[in-house]
């Protein structure tokens, strides 16, 4: 009989729109900004640049290596290499970026730069919500935008923080053998 | 060479007079490239006799972004993240076709458990672009919003799996050579094991809404035939050469992956027209739920990623290869020549969506230009592969 199909659509569309009211399942979307749906640890959006201990600038990890400016498939990171040294967390004298800008108008979050960077210096950040009123400058982040406490990076990605701080903590104990106590203690004790 | 304006021929037309016959004359109208049913920024020059389509022409290019050239000056792992924007609704098998390619050319072995999450999450992509392209086609057929939305909702758990495993919904960029990224843990097993099982009472709601709708039946029965001598000399894959009746598919005829170690059969349409391309995604899905609950019961323990495939400098030795997969729109190949160093010589995609539209003209000719819109949804394209 003719009319039958569009009948048996009609029931679909009525049995989706009482069961929103009752499945979970049917009605999945939330009131976004009142209501937010956690986010996944494995979630990823910009990067930034985590450092130990209490000072941005002497925590940071990175020592300017650029492998991260060459890997940056669409050439987003833009570093410049200091002319001194300063201690890294083992105390070794280490090179630092005197400039690290990161262009978030032209990263794609692909996480390459987390991939390639040696030194664990260099982790994705979860903010999403990044929208500003200007158009140049303002999408341009910094060093000092980006660099974000260890305990931060605990707080946004509990599982792998806690494995980069063991990794970290496994390589400071093992390259200084002779002074165990105070460097190597370091990276751990600011963690926690 | 000096730039010039080229000068056009005047192009005749027949004196018009107001109440004569339409016969024989044409009248050229421009669809799109804004048009709400243009999958993405396609422009067709169609040339009608009345409402009848006499000649098409497709214009594309608007979205081209130098995909191919962008990834002989990017090193091998740099392009993984490109492909994921290509067909930006399945960059998980944009990224295993691309993985395929640059592992033959390198030779590279992928662990076990790898390869079974590159099924799932396969297939999982399946699910999701074909759900999605009903949604759509019934959205061009005038059903605006309600089957879109619940193909959109199925669509967005399975993102959620994808988000929570890779990090992004739609832009993955899972795979790498020799593996994957990410473990997936237990609790995403049995989040994708949940998903899986409900799949297909949407499959039965959408059948519902399609199969034996007479709205339906009458705008895609007999419209958009495409037969099988043509589809197959004209290179078309997926389930538009299967809904012809040709039995094609490369999980089947490559074996690439494990699919060999998974039972499943391959739908196969009669007559080739739009009702059958639509048929064939909901038989596809159910055929994709049935190889996800043999992979998920299957995926063994073990490591995910080749501990010897390095990711800085990585060279692949003098060659090529072309990597192909089955991609949900069709045949998904990535072309790769080296020349030793760390940025291919030459990167060539075969893009599915790009060979099916080609067809486009056959298929409309002597239809509507409401037909058009439904042929074209049918075909299945997405404008970031077409262009690249």
């Amino acid at each position: 009989m003719i009319g039958t199909g569009i009948l048996k659509g009609m029931a679909v569309t009525a049995r989706n729109f009482v069961g929103s009211y009752f499945e979970k399942d049917r009605l999945i979307t939330v009131q976004y900004p009142e209501e937010r749906n956690p986010l996944p640890e494995n979630y990823r959006n910009f990067p930034f640049l985590p450092y130990d201990g209490d000072d941005p600038e002497a925590g940071l990890r990175c020592v300017a290596c650029k492998i991260c400016e060459k890997e940056c498939p669409p050439q987003c990171i833009y570093i410049v290499k200091s002319e001194d040294k300063k201690p890294d967390y083992m105390d070794k004298p280490q090179f630092y970026p005197k400039v690290f800008n990161i262009d978030i108008s032209v990263c794609m979050s692909c996480q390459i730069c987390v991939e390639v960077c040696p030194f664990e210096a260099i982790k994705m950040d979860k903010v999403f919500e990044l929208s500003r009123r200007e158009r140049f400058d303002a999408l341009l982040l910094r060093k000092s935008d980006l660099a974000k406490p260890n305990e931060y990076y605990h707080s946004i990605c509990p599982t792998d923080a806690a494995e980069v701080d063991a990794k970290l903590a496994e390589a400071a104990a093992k390259k200084k053998p002779a002074a165990p106590a105070a460097p190597a203690a370091a990276p751990p004790a600011s963690a926690a | 060479m000096t730039a010039t304006i080229q000068t056009l021929e005047p192009i005749e037309r027949p004196p018009t007079t107001m109440g004569s016959r339409l016969e024989g004359e044409l009248m050229e109208v421009s669809m799109g490239p804004q048009h709400p049913s243009t999958h993405g920024v396609f422009r067709m020059n169609v040339a009608l006799e009345g409402e009848i389509v006499r000649k098409l022409k497709p214009v594309f290019g608007y979205l081209h972004r130098n995909h191919e050239k962008i990834g002989e000056n990017t090193s091998y792992l740099g392009s993984m993240p490109y492909t994921d924007r290509l067909d930006y609704f399945c960059s998980m098998t944009n990224n295993w076709a691309y993985a395929l390619s640059v592992e033959k050319l390198a030779g590279i072995e992928v662990p076990e458990r790898a390869q079974y999450l590159r099924v799932i999450l396969a297939e999982l992509t399946r699910l999701q672009n074909h759900a999605s392209l009903l949604g759509f086609l019934l959205s061009d057929m005038g059903a605006w919003g309600t089957p879109l939305m619940y193909a959109f909702r199925e669509r967005e758990k399975i993102l959620d799996l994808f988000e929570s495993l890779s990090g992004s919904r739609m832009m993955c960029d899972y795979m790498r050579f020799g593996g994957c990224r990410v473990d997936a843990g237990p609790d995403w097993m049995e989040r994708a094991k949940k998903i899986v099982d409900l799949f297909p009472r949407f499959i039965d709601e959408m059948e519902n809404l399609v199969v034996g709708n007479e709205i339906v039946i009458a705008r895609t029965q007999n419209v958009g035939k495409l037969s099988a001598e043509l589809a197959i000399n004209a290179g078309i894959t997926g389930p538009m050469l299967r809904a012809c009746g040709v039995n094609y598919d490369v999980r089947k005829v490559d074996g690439y992956g494990f699919y060999p170690r998974f039972k499943f059969r391959i739908p196969l349409g009669e007559h080739g027209d739009t009702y059958d391309r639509l048929m064939m995604r909901a038989l596809e899905m159910r055929e994709s739920v049935g190889i996800l609950k043999q992979a998920l019961e299957q995926v063994p323990a073990g490591p995910i990623m080749n501990p010897k495939v390095k990711i800085r400098a990585f060279r692949p030795p003098v060659g090529e290869a072309y990597g192909r997969i089955e991609a949900p729109k069709g045949e998904l190949g990535f072309y790769l020549i080296s020349d030793g160093g760390t940025n291919p010589y030459r990167y060539r995609v075969r893009p599915p969506s790009f060979i099916n539209l080609t067809v486009l003209e056959d298929l409309c000719l002597g239809h509507t230009v409401a037909d058009v819109m439904v042929i074209l949804g049918s075909v299945d394209i997405v404008m970031g592969e077409v262009d690249r």
